[in-house]
């Protein structure tokens, strides 16, 4: 599943986490400091964020390793989430800060890598169009900054 | 790393049948990305087991396309299909997509109606029973103290914690399903009493006392808060069950509030320091006369013109106290040539409301009283409904953003009178 070659030079930075789902995925990261939801917030068919007044609005995540503070609103966050891996609209992997049933249960049913509870905070880190290199098992994210 | 008891293992490596089997292996995976060290045992679960879009059978065709295999690959996420036998807890379809009798009226095509009756037919048959609403408590499905539950739909889930001491997370389509058949649930979050303390405190400084009142610092409540558990003491008065499900609903929706308390009122805070297990703990919030306009003028800021073209009326679904409230409150009017009004119920509020005549009573005025659903949820209003009014504040969170349209929020009373005046008159007392 890895599409994105690695770069050959060290990883700009590291960060650790527990695993929420296990795998390896490398890709580009998509961040967030808005909370997302699911019902009523995400078209699962294009795979966007369809939240008024939300920084990510009309944006896709599609393809995207997703980097966001947590899950809010209405219990139908997994399934809609669930609807993006059937719809082909799914992200690459789920990076969060506040583990709630919503994301775990999202993060499982997607099948996608996902960590949560890190030793440093990936909003401040990472920021979107980094290329990071995930590896949910071991618990560890590596970025390299987009070049400018 | 989740432990299982010897049962758990027998049930994950088929002891049960095949779909128990499927269920007990979703089950670990979530509880392992919860980072939850059990399970509880639950036997009362509410979701919405196996419903599925034609979209969705499309996509499972060559599965069969059918409720086995949606149940088998959405609901239990599993690589194959299996036989699905009756749910082994007692399990509880919440709300769906339309009223039973009046999908015509709400803007349903007779093939959406078809395969509606055709999922029914299925949940029946799997022993899940037909509440079709988002107030369970109110259709036949009320905790107890200390229950273990696993329950979807927030205003149920926070009613479930705060009011009763019910133990129940936010929880989704695929675990709920998964739990009808394993009667497991991972032992995290609200089933521990760790979890169920106060964190923030809301004193409340203007008398609020009735259920527009109650709607109102809910909102206000879950914007404090936003997803943690509020401690609320001060001139908060005459609790009853309509106006904690107005307050609840409320709050999830404007914050996600999941579990409250109220000093002196909710079962787990006798006291400040019961509800926050020790001092008083986080920031304090204070609920007074300029919160409470502020509160409302937030809510109605989705307004601009007064001629309201629909009302809708129960969300969370009406009791029969509100229906009842509703029919005596439009006896002898009639709803307006340019307006439309919609009551939602379940159908068990419905069948005494059918008996009480109040059902007559709104159809003489011209109001329809629906059941299973609501506008939110099946995106259904009257066709060219530009603006509307609303008695719930979760529902003007919800709907004109959803729909594109404009919405007032006040009380039932207001929200009649616009019903039979096609004009907006709300105001803040």
């Amino acid at each position: 599943m890895s599409a994105a070659p690695l770069p050959t030079r060290a990883p700009d930075y590291v960060i650790h986490g527990r695993c929420v789902v296990p795998g390896v995925i490398v890709g580009e990261a998509l961040v967030t400091r808005d909370t997302i939801s699911g019902w009523g917030g995400v078209n699962p068919m294009a795979g966007t964020v369809i939240e008024s007044r939300h920084e990510l609005n009309g944006v896709s995540f599609a393809g995207k390793i997703l980097v966001f503070p947590g899950a809010k609103g209405s219990s139908g966050w997994s399934s809609i989430f669930h609807m993006t891996r059937l719809a082909g609209t799914a992200p690459l992997a789920l990076l969060f800060n506040v583990t709630t049933t919503k994301a775990a249960l999202g993060a499982v049913v997607l099948r996608v890598p996902a960590l949560t509870d890190f030793d440093r905070d990936p909003l401040d880190l990472i920021a979107s169009g980094d290329l990071l290199r995930v590896d949910a098992g071991e618990g560890r994210v590596e970025g390299w900054r987009a070049l400018p | 790393m989740v432990t299982l008891t010897t049962q758990e293992k027998a049930m994950l490596d088929g002891a049960q049948g095949p779909a128990v089997a499927r269920a007990m292996a979703l089950l670990v995976r979530y509880a392992e990305a919860l980072g939850a060290e059990d399970f509880v045992e639950t036997n009362n679960v509410a979701g919405v087991p196996g419903s599925a879009s034609p979209w969705m059978k499309e996509y499972y065709a060559a599965d069969g396309g059918d409720y086995r295999a949606v149940f088998s690959r959405f609901d239990l996420d599993s690589d194959d299909v299996v036989d699905v036998p009756r749910m082994n807890a007692f399990s509880c379809h919440l709300q769906g997509g339309m009223d039973p009798e009046l999908w015509r009226e709400q803007g349903m095509t007779e093939a959406a109606n078809a395969n509606f009756r055709s999922d029914e037919a299925e949940v029946a048959a799997h022993g899940i029973q037909l509440l079709k609403t988002c107030t369970p408590y109110l259709a036949g499905n009320v905790p107890v103290m200390g229950e273990h539950c696993a329950w979807m739909e927030s205003s149920a889930v926070v009613f479930c914690n705060s009011v009763v001491g019910g133990r129940t997370n936010c929880e989704g389509r695929e675990s709920t399903s998964a739990a009808m058949l394993a009667k497991r649930i991972p032992n995290w979050g609200f089933h521990r009493d760790a979890y169920r303390l106060g964190q923030h405190a809301i004193d409340v400084q203007v008398p609020v006392d009735d259920v527009f009142d109650w709607g109102l610092l809910g909102y206000f409540t879950g914007a404090a808060v936003e997803d943690t558990i509020p401690v609320l003491s001060g001139a908060i008065a005459n609790p009853s069950l309509i106006r904690h499900k107005h307050f609840g609903a409320a709050a999830a929706s404007s914050g996600g509030v999941e579990m409250y308390h109220m000093v002196g009122i909710t079962p787990e805070a006798r006291d400040l320091e019961t509800a926050f297990g020790g001092a008083p703990r986080g920031e304090r919030f204070i609920y007074d006369a300029r919160a409470r306009r502020r509160t409302w003028e937030t809510l109605n800021s989705v307004g601009q013109s007064t001629a309201v073209d629909f009302v809708m009326l129960g969300c969370p679904h009406y009791s029969i106290e509100q229906i009842a409230e509703a029919a005596h409150l439009i006896e002898g009017r009639r709803v307006h040539a340019n307006c439309a009004l919609w009551i939602f119920t379940s159908r068990a509020v419905k069948a005494v409301a059918d008996a009480g005549g109040h059902t007559a009573t709104l159809r003489a005025a011209g109001a329809l009283l629906m059941t299973d659903t609501c506008s939110a949820i099946s995106q259904a209003i009257p066709p060219g409904t530009r603006v509307a009014a609303f008695d719930s504040a979760k529902q003007t969170h919800y709907l004109p953003a959803m729909m594109g349209i404009e919405g007032w929020f006040g009380t039932t009373a207001e929200c009649i009178d616009a019903a039979c005046t096609g004009v907006w008159r709300g105001d803040l007392a």
